[in-house]
């Protein structure tokens, strides 16, 4: 692995990002209006149901961290787009580049989407709703470590799809996390869902997150257990993907389909 | 005799029951311009990518460098660049930013220095601060050179450079191609489909026919060998009988 390979990468997402309103107001845009349309209904359902306690600290505080996954998901994805985009693949894996260091590079880029995003909807959320998410104390840190991991699990798995299937399957780049929102649980407990399902939930480390924020909110003890399945979960399906996307590569190589991304 | 830079042995590519590139040997000396000449379909990007790394062959050797560039990929690219008619760059960089990023992907010293001479050299200057966007496609494929000679590689793969750039800024690339050579001693394999240059910058050629070198020698070597006056005349020849095949 080269540091200066991976910076060369970096700096031009920089030099992209920094002339391209369209991709700055994309980072910050959608986080923006989530929070503020589900955190009105949030106040409101907490004002007609008084009876739930802390309805609006498991809302916001669940649409926050769902958001840092989605954008460290993004992060991953994007990145690979901007190249396929720019017919710039060839360049790159003409070059020395390893595809290891192409993939830390695309992981930095997700660090500063999500950095980006959290620092704007702490704000807001602080601002429109005086909530706090920094309640929840430092549980948050191995929370969002966590969450950015599985982003990463996500990310490099759709790059992979991309990478094999071509552009036309650009669209798994926005949408392929939310499969997998149902059976993270942001929103509602894993025993909510069917029987069948939890499995299902059980082996996705983002459900043991957000189980792991409720019982911190619900002051139901440390989420200690929840934290290691997810620790556990993540390194697991983390080292799967990345093998996965050396597999892909080695096969797009092999049938010439990474010299035909983007056309 | 001087080693060559680059081997090809018994090359081929299968893609199912596809070949596009049959069997193909040959290697390049340093400071020779090799040209690489056959129809559409006949393998010639095909050998290139896979010269670069990004297509593996079914079977063959590539060796470059005298190493093998299956097991010092790494070590063979950093010598090596390409420049193509059918690649772009990033198009929202400018053209200072995208030759910025090169440099550093490469791990180039004294980058400020290397770009104001690679833009010179091209005379691309005033196109410095201009967003690869704008740029006319002559002036992109002006700016993939500058990438390629940016990083002063050993070797260089050049897929129709001239293809969409006037006569004049044409002439002017084949003579700094010839300047370079002559100055830094590198090695390029070139593909056209204008005969005239090929025959005006090729010391050698090699004749691609359904991925299989079907001639092998100088400009006039080949169109003896084919009974015909020029090389053109040879490439309407094989291009029609492969077509018709």
């Amino acid at each position: 692995m080269k540091l200066h390979r991976v910076i060369a990468l970096l700096t031009r997402h920089v030099y992209l990002y920094r002339r391209s309103l369209p991709r700055i107001m994309e980072i910050f845009y959608w986080p923006f209006l989530d929070l503020v349309i589900w955190g009105f209904i949030t106040l409101y359902l907490a004002r007609a149901q008084s009876h739930l306690p802390g309805f609006v600290a498991f809302f916001l505080g669940a649409l926050i961290l769902w958001d840092m996954l989605f954008r460290s998901h993004q992060g991953i994805t994007i990145s690979f787009l901007e190249e396929v985009w720019a017919r710039n693949l060839m360049n790159l894996f003409a070059s020395p580049l390893k595809p290891g260091e192409f993939l830390a590079a695309t992981m930095l880029m997700s660090i500063f989407k999500v950095t980006c995003v959290s620092v704007v909807m702490i704000l807001c959320a602080l601002v429109f709703y005086s909530y706090n998410v920094l309640m929840i104390g430092l549980w948050l840190i191995p929370f969002v470590f966590n969450l950015v991991l599985m982003g990463w699990v996500i990310g490099v798995f759709t790059t992979s799809l991309i990478m094999r299937f071509g552009q036309e399957a650009e669209v798994l780049a926005w949408s392929m996390v939310f499969l997998f929102q149902p059976i993270s649980c942001v929103f509602y407990p894993m025993d909510i869902l069917p029987r069948w399902l939890q499995p299902l939930a059980m082996i996705n480390p983002a459900a043991h997150i957000f189980e792991g924020l409720r019982a911190v909110l619900n002051a139901a003890g440390a989420p200690g257990q929840e934290l290691l399945w997810a620790f556990g979960l993540n390194g697991l399906l983390l080292v799967a993907v990345i093998m996965w996307f050396y597999r892909t590569f080695a096969y797009c190589k092999a049938h010439g389909l990474l010299v035909r991304v983007g056309e | 005799m001087t080693a060559p830079v680059l081997q090809v042995a018994n090359l081929c590519k299968r893609f199912g029951d596809f070949t596009a590139v049959d069997d193909v040997s040959f290697s390049m000396r340093p400071g020779e311009i090799l040209g690489l000449l056959g129809p559409n379909g006949a393998g010639k990007t095909t050998t290139i990518h896979m010269l670069l790394g990004l297509i593996t062959p079914t079977a063959g050797s590539i060796r470059m460098f005298g190493l093998d560039l299956a097991t010092h990929r790494e070590t063979i690219l950093e010598r090596v660049n390409f420049s193509s008619t059918y690649i772009s760059m990033p198009q929202s960089l400018t053209v200072e930013e995208n030759l910025w990023v090169v440099a550093r992907l490469y791990g180039m010293a004294d980058i400020a220095r290397r770009v104001d001479q690679v833009l010179k050299k091209l005379e691309i200057e005033e196109l410095r601060q201009k967003v690869t966007r704008h740029l006319s496609s002559g002036q992109l494929t002006r700016l993939t050179l500058a990438k390629a000679f940016l990083t002063e590689p050993k070797v260089l793969f050049l897929d129709e450079p001239t293809a969409s750039l006037d006569p004049d800024i044409a002439q002017k690339i084949r003579a700094l191609l010839k300047e370079a050579r002559r100055s830094s001693g590198i090695s390029i394999l070139y593909t056209s489909h204008n005969m005239r240059e090929m025959e005006e910058m090729s010391d050698r050629i090699i004749f691609l026919q359904r991925g299989k070198i079907v001639a092998e020698g100088t400009a006039r070597q080949i169109a003896d060998r084919f009974g015909q006056a020029d090389l053109e005349e040879v490439f309407l020849k094989l291009a029609r009988e492969s077509r018709d095949a």
